[in-house]
């Protein structure tokens, strides 16, 4: 277990009150597990006399009254473990509540089949990050993450900061997280939403305030303009093609919205939501054959002459 | 033919043995061939034939387990896609649930109730008739369109908008749907027959105190099937109706909504667990004391955890929507609910610890089965317990530690009890005994193979790995516990294969039996094995709750009942005082064309609405038929009537 | 194993009316099935209510009254055919039994009739939203049961005109046929409130 994405290797608090509910279950449970086990292998292991179906069958009300009570007991130690139990968990269910209304940022994440769209909230509209698959938040700082889907039923699941929460068309799901010291955690959609729900994790960043607000920064700059020829080569065959229909790159005239935003595509660690990491080898694999890599993706094969697809790859890789 | 018909013959001290039981034989018996085959209403004949078509769907359903678990062996693996991968799992789910556990848990109460009952036939036969052959069409059906690659491919619980029309195209989500419609009406029908046998036609004297714990078990099951499965009946109906009709019920934009879909399927869904596992706890209270030789501890609280179980079985369904952002308070309840319901299970428990322990436990593997249970069920009980908190379950829910623990709660909680009855039943229906070697090393390799395959499991889920995955990056730290889970399946399988290879060779090598080989105390041991087909030549009267245990010298019996005609006796609801001597259904065609027009309109309504109306006219007509009363019965009922009024003066 | 006569039931009858007839705990049985069925259906109505500001949901009208009410009418009235069946049968009597179930079929006809006309003042059709998704489906549910019940009875009184002396254990098919018209004339009773009723609370 590396604990990159486990609940049992919590990285704020939420995830840490419901780790040690874990182990507590555990503990208890493990209990009963041996003391249930021992007393079987007991009651049939313990000499006595002669055994086979010939045997006569014992009259029933010679020991009642002794069994009786030991049975009782046993009941009712079974009612305190199971009330000591729900104590617990109503209790870090409160606790879960605990960072709610704390919250100093709040993040629109959006469900697609098959990849997340990152929204963060800001009043004024030029100051809104957009990205994918990628969440960047600064450590000991409660996060609102506000959940909705336009298609189907995802679930939103970061282990070692939170539980689950699903994303329901129609209607609008908010689950706060926090996390306490700098990493990154991988999350993973939980709920069955077709064919790629393998392939629909994320990433969560989680780090300094500082370096949190210098990322905010350059992700609010448009794109870089190319540097050289190829690469401006490769922005004009990314206009003229299949790419504008979904993707928006901001400071071009691609603004479709319905794939990832991919301004600063290559700040990002995973491309098609984990499918493979962002290089530039697995990018242009993902390009001339998304279905390949991730089959039933939306994203169709573009066919492009070899040198206007090499062009295209090197302005993508400029998009930093 | 008609001197016969007036004749009236009753079993009694003036009839002689011999001649009572061949003409018995005669009365009962089924037309020869094919055609007897198919018009039969013997509920032993019936009962065998269910429970070897719902192997057959677990073998079919297990193989597809066994092609997943090697997809899952490697991390990255490229032998199954995501297309196939999706058929698999949505295909495993629905089979195993709908096709395999229900329906065998039916099966076999099918068979063996009226004989623990101590009468002639089941309670409608030609019902139960019925339920078999739509059971049959609606598996095969599902089957078959998987073949055809219209394979339901949603997972078994098919949420919308995912399976809704705009997601789902094509027709694998209504096959799903139509095969939930088959298999409720099969469960629906088989349901009303066993309540009704074991209220109305319990052997005279089996008082509701004295009733076996397996007939509470099947009663209470009996009646959470008819509460529960209508709900996933207008679920899977709602869901075809939007898919087809175009009307909205899931349909957010028009005013639907997605959650009711998980509010109905739930509903059912979580009693449907109850509705496996109940039967397999009556199975545990059998095998417990025959083996131990010892009636079992505490009947009435055993009684009472039954009942207690069935009814809070339907308040726990919104525990499986925890994640969905209902109300909190509404969360809470759901919990102290579903951690409650730890409280009869362990009071069963307890009293089959305490049975064992005053018992003298004979070692025969239908008892290591129960051991076996007893292990695995504490442990899949006590991660239900973790899943019915709210914050642990935000955690768990749809990865792998729930798979680990429905499994553990599904196989442990009643494949594991269904094995241990199958080997205990099977000198009752062959008539030869189970061979105990090959017995034991398939507890050995079902038991280690099971643990090996699903312990693993738990620690996966909390690990972060998500259920209904095709595949999975390495460098998560899944790779080896998946690899474990991979060979224990493989193990668990070795360990099924030995087990129904045994039953297969006993068949034809095993000793023969006798009428009462484990030496137990319920009335189907005090007939042959197998039974003839009119199961007692005179019906048993029953004295205490162990009447075999009891009566060690002879058997009483009741006289009376036609020998020339098939007669079942009723006996009043609590107290089985015999009440009337009623007819029991004769052989017929119809339940199998009955069944056929259903089907007919059932798969047909997938491709156009309009077979709802003409497929009604095939029906209407075969139920018609089933229903007519042929000239020979009115005749036969004619001759011999005695009516309520009468029953007085005439005794 | 070795048996001993105690006990003879040749003297006990070989139909009975009631509780102690299989078919009665049948019939029993499969209204408990479909009564459950109409109750998760009326949930499912307030469920949908729930979802939508305003019921019905837009600018439609509740459902017309007069042929609902007119069903109603009819229904209630169908009643008393259906008790002279069911005491006739109890004493036996083939021509009350006869009356009873031909009442209760030309009533069950005109039902049918009527349902036909409840359905065009719907001010609703099935695919236009949800509230027309379950309105639709509940009557078209209790439909269901009320089509089955007549074809039922019509059977049966095929079946005792075609026999001028039926055993009479017949009887006691005409007894529980009644009790399940007893069913589908109470199923429909909050049916009636909940579709035509519910939707002028507000």
């Amino acid at each position: 277990m590396n604990g990159f994405q486990s609940a049992l290797h919590p990285a704020g608090p939420q995830a840490l009150h419901i780790e040690r509910l874990i182990w507590l279950f555990t503990g208890i449970s493990a209990f009963v597990l041996l003391a249930v086990t021992v007393a079987l292998l007991w009651a049939v292991f313990r000499r006595r006399e002669r055994r086979d179906l010939a045997a006569e069958p014992r009259p029933p009300e010679l020991r009642e009254r002794r069994l009786g009570r030991v049975v009782g007991a046993a009941v009712a130690l079974t009612v305190v473990l199971l009330f000591v139990l729900l104590t617990a968990s109503f209790a870090t269910d409160r606790r879960l509540l605990d960072l709610e209304g704390r919250e100093q940022l709040t993040v629109h994440v959006i469900g697609h089949q098959w990849w997340w769209e990152i929204r963060y909230a800001h009043g004024e509209p030029a100051r809104r990050v957009i990205t994918a698959n990628e969440l960047h938040i600064p450590v000991g700082v409660p996060v609102r993450i506000e959940l909705t889907s336009p298609d189907v039923i995802h679930s939103f699941w970061v282990p070692n900061l939170h539980g689950k929460q699903d994303l329901i068309p129609g209607s609008s799901n908010a689950i706060t997280i926090e996390a306490d010291r700098p990493g990154t955690y991988r999350g993973q959609c939980a709920e069955f939403c077709g064919l790629q729900h393998a392939f629909m994790a994320f990433l969560v960043v989680a780090e300094p305030e500082e370096t949190f607000d210098a990322w905010y920064e350059r992700q609010l700059a448009p794109a870089r303009e190319p540097g050289n020829d190829q690469a401006r080569r490769g922005r004009e065959v990314f206009l003229r093609s299949a790419c504008v229909m979904c993707h928006r790159i901001r400071g071009t005239s691609a603004s479709a919205t319905y794939g990832p935003d991919l301004t600063h595509l290559k700040s990002r660690q995973i491309l098609a939501a984990g499918a493979v990491p962002d290089t530039r080898g697995h990018l242009a694999a993902w390009i001339a054959d998304p279905q390949g890599i991730k089959p039933g993706a939306r994203m169709p094969i573009t066919a492009l002459p070899p040198p206007d697809f090499q062009a295209l790859l090197a302005y993508l890789e400029t998009l930093e | 033919m008609s001197a016969s018909e007036a004749s009236d013959l009753r079993d009694g001290p003036a009839l002689d043995e011999a001649v009572t039981r061949a003409r018995l034989e005669h009365t009962w018996r089924r037309p020869e061939g094919l055609w007897g085959w198919l018009v039969t209403v013997d509920h032993k004949e019936i009962g065998r034939r269910y429970i070897a078509t719902a192997l057959g769907f677990f073998a079919l359903s297990g193989l597809l387990a066994l092609t997943m678990r090697l997809q899952l062996a490697l991390p990255e693996s490229h032998l199954v896609g995501p297309d196939l991968y999706g058929q698999l799992f949505s295909m495993h789910g629905s089979a195993m649930m709908f096709l395999f556990a229900v329906p065998v848990m039916e099966a076999v109460a099918i068979y063996v109730v009226p004989l623990m009952c101590g009468t002639r036939n089941i309670a409608f036969p030609r019902l139960v008739a019925f339920s078999y052959w739509i059971y049959l069409c609606g598996g095969l059906f599902f089957f078959i369109s998987f073949a055809g690659n219209t394979g339901a491919d949603r997972g078994w619980f098919a949420y919308v908008p995912l399976s809704g029309p705009e997601y789902s195209p094509g027709k694998r989500v209504d096959t799903w749907a139509q095969m939930i419609t088959f298999t409720e009406v099969a469960a629906l029908a088989v349901s009303v027959a066993l309540i009704v046998t074991i209220l109305k036609q319990r052997a005279p004297g089996m008082s509701l105190d004295r009733m076996p714990l397996y007939l509470w078990a099947i009663l209470v099951t009996s009646f959470m099937v008819l509460f529960a499965m209508p709900a996933v009946m207008l679920a899977s109906s709602f869901l075809i109706m939007d898919r087809l009709i175009d009307t909205h019920f899931f349909n957010q934009a028009e005013g639907g909504s997605a959650l009711l879909f998980q509010h109905l399927f739930w509903f059912f869904g979580h009693p449907e667990v109850y509705i496996i596992f109940i039967p397999a706890l009556g199975f545990v209270s059998s095998i417990v004391a025959t083996f131990a030789r010892r009636p079992v501890f505490g009947h009435l609280p055993m009684v009472l955890a039954l009942i207690a179980t069935g009814i809070l079985g339907f308040g726990l369904w919104v525990h499986h929507m925890f994640a969905t952002g209902l109300p909190r308070l509404g969360n809470g309840f759901f919990t102290a609910a579903s951690i409650m319901i730890a409280i009869p299970s362990g009071v069963q428990i307890f009293c089959w610890l305490a049975t064992l322990w005053d018992g003298r436990p004979v070692f025969k593997t239908p008892l290591l089965y129960v051991l076996g249970f007893v292990f695995i069920f504490v442990l899949g009980g006590l991660t239900g317990v973790m899943v019915a908190s709210v914050p642990l379950d935000l955690q768990v829910h749809d990865t792998y530690f729930v798979v680990a623990h429905f499994h553990y709660v599904l196989i442990g909680g009643a494949v594991f009890p269904l094995l241990g009855a199958l080997h205990y039943h099977f000198p009752k229906i062959t008539g030869r005994m189970p061979g105990e070697r090959l017995g034991r090393l398939g507890f050995l390799l079902t038991f280690v193979g099971f643990n090996l395959a699903f312990f693993p499991m738990h620690i996966l889920g909390l690990s972060g790995m998500p259920r209904r995955v095709y595949t999975y990056p390495s460098g998560l730290g899944w790779d080896g516990m998946n690899l474990l889970a991979t060979i224990g399946a493989f193990t668990l399988a070795a360990g099924f294969l030995v087990f129904f290879l045994n039953l297969l060779l006993s068949l034809r090598r095993g000793a023969p039996a006798g009428d009462n080989p484990w030496g137990a105390s319920t009335l189907e041991w005090a007939t042959s094995s197998p039974p003839p087909v009119h199961a007692f030549a005179h019906v048993p009267l029953v004295r205490s709750r162990e009447p075999l245990w009891e009566e060690r010298e002879s058997l009483p019996v009741v006289t009376g009942l036609r020998v020339d005609a098939r007669e079942v006796l009723v006996t009043a609801t609590v107290t089985a005082e015999p009440r009337v001597r009623e007819p029991s259904p004769e052989p017929a065609i119809w339940p199998l064309l009955t069944a056929l027009a259903t089907t007919g309109l059932f798969i047909g309504s997938i491709y156009t609405p309009w077979a709802v109306v003409w497929g009604t006219v095939p029906v209407a007509v075969t139920l018609i038929g089933w229903f007519w009363p042929t000239k020979r019965e009115q005749r036969k009922e004619k001759a011999t009537e005695h009516a309520p009024g009468l029953a007085e003066a005439g005794a | 194993m070795r048996q001993r006569f105690v006990h003879d039931v040749s003297g006990l009858p070989d139909h009975d009316f009631g509780s102690d007839s299989i078919v009665w705990w049948g019939t029993l049985g499969f209204v408990a099935i479909e009564g459950m069925g109409f109750v998760l259906a009326v949930a499912v109505y307030f469920y949908l209510m729930r979802e939508v500001p305003s019921w019905p949901p837009g600018s439609i009208a509740p459902p017309g009254l007069i042929y609902g009410s007119l069903f109603t009418g009819v229904l209630l009235v169908s009643a008393l055919p259906n008790h002279w069946a069911k005491r006739a049968a109890e004493r036996y009597r083939r021509r009350g039994s006869l009356l009873g179930m031909g009442g209760v079929v030309l009533l069950g006809i005109g039902l049918l009739v009527l349902r036909g006309f409840e359905f065009t003042v719907l001010h609703v059709r099935w695919d236009t939203n949800a509230y027309g998704s379950i309105v639709w489906t509940l009557l078209g549910l209790h439909t269901l049961h009320l089509g089955t019940d007549v074809a039922d009875t019509a059977v049966l009184l095929a079946l005792f005109l075609t026999d001028r002396d039926p055993p009479q254990r017949r009887y006691t098919d005409v007894s529980e046929n009644a009790d399940y018209w007893w069913f589908v004339l109470l199923a429909w009773l909050p049916i009636f409130a909940v579709v035509y009723l519910v939707p002028r609370l507000g």
